[in-house]
């Protein structure tokens, strides 16, 4: 138990293990930028244009511009999971890569660290593609404003990079994570606001979705699209960061228990 | 004083105790093989003198620090070659020695120093550029000892080196770790293959269900565990021969299937009576480490 739950040592040796993740990408950058980006740009601009033709305005915005807003977080809160779920089960189980790095003066703290800050730092770009098609629509009322969706989209990174970290720490198999999407991903993509706003819920699911991180990641973002200060931010920064704080200090004692044991 | 020493290791996994009171010292410049059967316990013990497991009880010194404690400390002077390989499928091989050496904190600069050595040492001169997946298994090898090399460690751990390579690819592995040797480095080397053993280690350690069963030279181990002679029968006959006759002329007889082994100290006999049965084939040779190993160790599958 106390293995499990030891605190996380947080040192800048983790940025060889950024380095090394940041290498591969920028080899296979073109593919894995299409495959990212195209598809959440293609449902904001499909439905945002195709639905929102039909919809009056919602909470007093163009349709497209409430479903940007909801965009910019899910596209991060996405690129964040996959790098996680896919991309680190494959550096972890399949080509050993963190067992090869233990062998080094680095520790677990270090590997775990360096993939959370790179899955983070990757979703970054995830969210900015979405923030740079919301600039050239000019759907953004404030561009100062708008430019705190970019240090917000490292925290949406930071929230799910953690979260993600935790199924892969577990997960027996590559299909293991589409339980992960049925039951955590899509649900918070219906419940918290990204298509249409969470007040359209009954009660109960108001309730949950108050709970999910999308909500409060949203809760921000939208705000500062439509050029307003967000309300209450530091308790949405506050649930985002404990989410994915605490997802990565799990995925930490999980994944000791897997690999040094 | 000795590069790495265990005293009394200990490590249980629920009911099975992996490592049960294992001692261990290597001296400076030498090669130490870690022999043993398949669950034996040489991983375990390897992870355990690296800091990555720490033992239920025992005291581990690498390179004068103690371990796990400072462990991250000793293993900036740890070269290991592991077992599975772990090679960046992604990157070059140039690129694959960049990127662990900074795991050792060494800066870039540094690095593309010591990039022509390593390639020279490992025969990838001309590879440089090439990608992981068009190597053979040889030079994945190769690569991946010049990659524990990255940091010009003064000992080092090899998790069965040459597990699946041909004759050609190991004899070049083995001229490496000669030339290691000879450069006063230190070595830690567990293998399956006794002649690998024989040939490389000065000294060895045979384990068995975490203990150690024995330990010494190639040469003493054969001397003190073994009759000098071994005559290997074959045939359907064999194995009855050997309990009626060949029993008789061997110091000892061991049967594997329908091969009779006949362990002697004088071999005239035997090859007297065996002249007389000319339906049984049989090779006759001086007994080398696997007899020592077959014989502390058993003949049944670990698996």
């Amino acid at each position: 138990m106390t293995d499990l739950l030891r605190f996380p040592q947080l040192s800048l040796r983790f940025i060889p293990v950024w380095q090394r993740n940041f290498l591969v990408w920028k080899k296979l950058a073109l593919p894995s930028v299409l495959g990212n980006l195209a598809d959440p740009m293609l449902y904001m601009l499909g439905l945002g244009f195709g639905l929102g033709s039909l919809l009056p305005d919602v909470e007093g915005m163009s349709y497209l511009t409430f479903l940007g807003a909801g965009t910019v977080a899910y596209s991060t809160m996405n690129s964040a999971t996959f790098e996680t779920l896919y991309s680190g089960f494959s550096r972890m189980h399949v080509q050993k890569t963190w067992e090869a790095i233990l062998n080094t003066p680095l520790e677990l703290d270090d590997v775990l660290t360096g993939e959370w800050l790179w899955a983070a730092s990757k979703s970054l770009l995830s969210g900015l593609a979405i923030l740079a098609v919301i600039w050239v629509l000019g759907l953004q009322a404030d561009w100062a404003l708008s430019l705190w969706l970019i240090p917000l989209a490292f925290l949406i990174g930071l929230c799910f990079s953690g979260m993600g970290l935790v199924m892969t720490a577990v997960s027996p198999s590559y299909d293991f994570f589409m339980y992960y999407f049925t039951l955590v991903i899509t649900p918070m993509v219906l419940l918290c606001g990204v298509f249409y706003p969470v007040s359209q819920l009954p009660p109960l699911l108001q309730e949950i979705s108050s709970w999910l991180p999308l909500t409060h990641a949203i809760e921000i973002a939208r705000p500062l699209v439509r050029g307003q200060i967000p309300a209450q931010p530091l308790t949405h920064i506050v649930v985002l960061l404990s989410w994915g704080f605490v997802g990565f200090w799990l995925a930490l004692g999980l994944t000791r228990r897997r690999l040094l044991k | 004083m000795p590069v790495v020493i265990a005293h009394t290791l200990r490590k249980r996994y629920g009911e099975s105790e992996v490592v049960a009171g294992l001692n261990l010292s290597l001296a400076h410049g030498t090669c130490h093989g870690l022999l043993g059967p398949n669950g034996a316990g040489k991983t375990t013990t390897l992870k355990m003198l690296l800091g990555l497991i720490t033992p239920d009880s025992g005291d581990i010194q690498v390179l004068d620090l103690p371990v796990p404690s400072l462990a991250r400390q000793a293993r900036l002077r740890i070269g290991v070659v592991p077992q599975v390989d772990n090679l960046d499928p992604d990157f070059t091989v140039t690129e694959n020695l960049l990127t662990y050496g900074r795991y050792f904190g060494l800066s870039d600069a540094a690095i593309r120093e010591r990039i022509p050595g390593l390639l020279d040492f490992a025969g990838l001169n001309n590879r440089a550029a090439a990608r992981i997946q068009t190597l053979s298994g040889g030079m994945k090898r190769r690569l991946t000892l010049a990659r524990a090399l990255v940091n010009d460690p003064d000992v080092i751990f090899l998790d069965e080196p040459t597990t699946g390579l041909d004759p050609q690819a190991r004899h070049v592995i083995w001229q490496g770790l000669r030339r290691l040797l000879s450069q006063g480095k230190t070595i830690l080397l567990t293998t399956h293959f006794m002649e690998e053993a024989e040939r490389l280690c000065d000294r060895l350690t045979i384990i068995d269900h975490g203990h150690t069963i024995a330990e010494g030279s190639p040469r003493d181990l054969i001397s003190t565990h073994i009759e000098p002679d071994v005559m290997e029968i074959y045939g359907e006959e064999a194995i009855a021969w050997g309990r009626e006759e060949g029993s008789r002329h061997a110091d000892r007889i061991e049967e594997a299937g329908e091969t009779l082994f006949c362990y002697t100290r004088q071999p005239g006999p035997l090859l007297d009576a065996l002249k007389g049965r000319p339906n049984l084939k049989y090779l006759h040779r001086p007994a080398n480490l696997e007899d020592v190993f077959l014989k502390l160790t058993g003949r049944e599958l670990r698996d």
